[in-house]
């Protein structure tokens, strides 16, 4: 079982599981902290018909289901909350001949519109969340959390498949990100981009253990409280390793009230 | 115009779009702000970040174009890049709040994310989909893609937001670069090195077949101006592209997967998808 079943099963053990369009999608209606939520998870699925996704994936099936099962919780001012355990997007020749640009940006539009509509979006980062796959799982969350563990990844590639593409090694990415935060694969890096809303700490993060839910529903609570209200992203350009973002979108609005 | 689109710069680009004389370049390469990163990696930055942010007017509508240079480090997002395209569609989003209809315009010319920035360049694209997602609630947001380059990557995923998309029958549109997919599933899979065959999946052609994008122009600077401004006459679409899954879902789940696809093969789905 992964690590995202694991923490799906633990975080909606009094919650009711929904029907979902593909095996591939878990969904769960409850509570969270007295409010509506709804929790959401990719997960492996051996019997995928698409053979490139059987690992975890984000790929067509996954894209257009979570965009499905996002927009029907929408109805109501519900909170989404994505566990995020996915390796990478699927690649294959299928994937892109009917469009998985177009799945994932199915997932991805569902989660802002929800966000932007007031619905609180948390991200529970609980193993890998990779690329494409985490930019239509996860990354439209007003707020990211994730387990404070080795296990728990964000990158833009993995590693071995960085390597290949930029004719480096694995140690020379490695001996790069050490000085070079954004190319880290760890949550400390990743954390001082401003990118992360908490670590938590867990005994567990293969399998949380009754502590390690208590502590994570505390913050995923903390996190929805905060979210209340607020649509935006800005406050992830609050990073010490990210003020040339802030620096950009400053002068770019100096800029832009000049004319007319 | 007769000039081909697909051979000009990003700067040349964004100025061919714009209702003539109307031209303003924002964050220009004499602003001089350059990626924090890519220095410390041995590789010379450029003063624009490869994007090319310019504001003016389409048929005397206000409109920014952001524009991606395919020339600086395969037209990848880093951290500067990605924030000016972001930043300057927050700032079309405010103006739209404040009663300035203001229309936005992407010229995408991109391998999606700048790996010297990884994680940086993957943020920035979030905040991208983000500002085109609120955006397109107001005014179109279109996306243009010519070639060489092609839109890959998070970018595509970006793309697939638009409100409408031009292609041209040279541009590629695709999630994960030809050579990613070679190395992570094989050459039997996909074979980076047959160029006709990525163009007969990815081509402009291809995609408007499959009702992926709106249109498929010529290559010249007239052909594709004339569809940008079709497009942005006719206002917001009526659904979404990114909003289909009752129509995509039914068709994805029927499939018969036994055999691999080909280009004739994925028309026929997405033709039925469409119907």
């Amino acid at each position: 079982m992964s690590r995202g079943q694991h923490w799906f099963d633990a975080l909606t053990q009094n919650m009711q599981q929904k029907p979902s369009p593909v095996p591939s999608v878990c969904v769960a209606d409850g509570e969270l902290a007295g409010r509506p939520c709804r929790v959401i998870l990719v997960r492996p699925d051996a019997a995928n018909p698409f053979p490139r996704a059987r690992s975890g994936e984000v790929g067509l099936l996954e894209g257009w289901a979570l965009a499905k099962v996002v927009q029907e919780a929408t109805g109501d001012k519900r909170t989404l909350l994505a566990i995020v355990d996915v390796p990478s997007q699927a690649y294959g020749r299928r994937e892109e001949a009917l469009g998985i640009h177009q799945a994932l940006a199915a997932a991805a539009g569902a989660y802002a519109k929800a966000r932007q509509a007031g619905h609180p979006v948390l991200a529970l980062l609980v193993g890998k969340a990779m690329s494409g796959a985490f930019l239509a799982h996860g990354y439209q969350a007003n707020a990211i959390l994730a387990l404070d563990d080795a296990g728990v990844m964000v990158h833009a590639m993995g590693k071995a498949a960085a390597a290949r593409v930029t004719q480096r090694s694995e140690e020379d990415l490695d001996r790069l990100a050490a000085s070079i935060p954004p190319m880290a694969y760890d949550l400390k890096n990743y954390a001082s981009l401003g990118l992360l809303s908490g670590r938590i700490e867990v005994s567990s993060a293969e399998a949380p253990t009754g502590s390690d839910l208590e502590k994570v529903n505390a913050a995923l609570a903390a996190a929805q409280q905060q979210a209340l209200g607020s649509t935006s992203l800005a406050h992830r350009l609050d990073g010490e390793n990210r003020q040339a973002s802030k620096k950009v979108r400053q002068l770019l609005r100096q800029q832009w009230a000049l004319e007319s | 115009m007769s000039h081909n689109f697909a051979d000009a710069s990003a700067r040349q680009r964004a100025k061919l779009l714009l209702d003539d004389g109307s031209f303003r370049e924002l964050l220009g390469p004499f602003d001089r702000l350059t990626s924090p990163w890519l220095e410390r990696q041995g590789i010379v930055p450029q003063f624009d970040d490869g994007v090319v942010i310019a504001k003016g007017r389409i048929d005397g509508q206000s409109a920014v174009v952001a524009a991606i240079e395919g020339g600086f480090q395969g037209g990848s997002l880093g951290e500067v890049a990605g924030a000016k395209i972001a930043g300057a569609l927050e700032l079309a989003l405010e103006d739209n709040q404040k009663g300035i209809p203001t229309a936005a315009v992407l010229v995408l010319e991109t391998g999606g994310v700048r790996l010297q920035e990884a994680n940086l360049g993957l943020a920035a694209i979030a905040e991208i989909q983000s500002a085109i997602v609120a955006l397109r609630a107001h005014q179109p947001v279109i996306g243009i893609i010519t070639g060489p380059v092609g839109c890959f990557g998070g970018m595509s995923i970006a793309a697939g937001l638009c409100s409408y998309l031009i292609m041209t029958r040279e541009g590629r549109l695709g999630l994960n670069g030809p050579l990613v997919i070679e190395q992570e599933a094989g050459i039997g899979e996909y074979n980076a090195a047959d160029r006709p065959f990525i163009w007969s999946l990815s081509g402009g052609e291809q995609r408007l077949a499959g009702g992926l994008v709106d249109a498929c122009t010529g290559e010249s600077t007239g052909s594709v101006a004339s569809a940008l401004r079709y497009y942005l006459k006719k206002g917001l679409p009526k659904v979404q592209r990114s909003d289909a899954f009752d129509r995509f879902l039914p068709a994805l789940l029927e499939l018969d997967n036994s055999q691999q696809l080909d280009a004739a093969g994925a028309r026929a789905i997405l033709k039925g998808v469409q119907a």
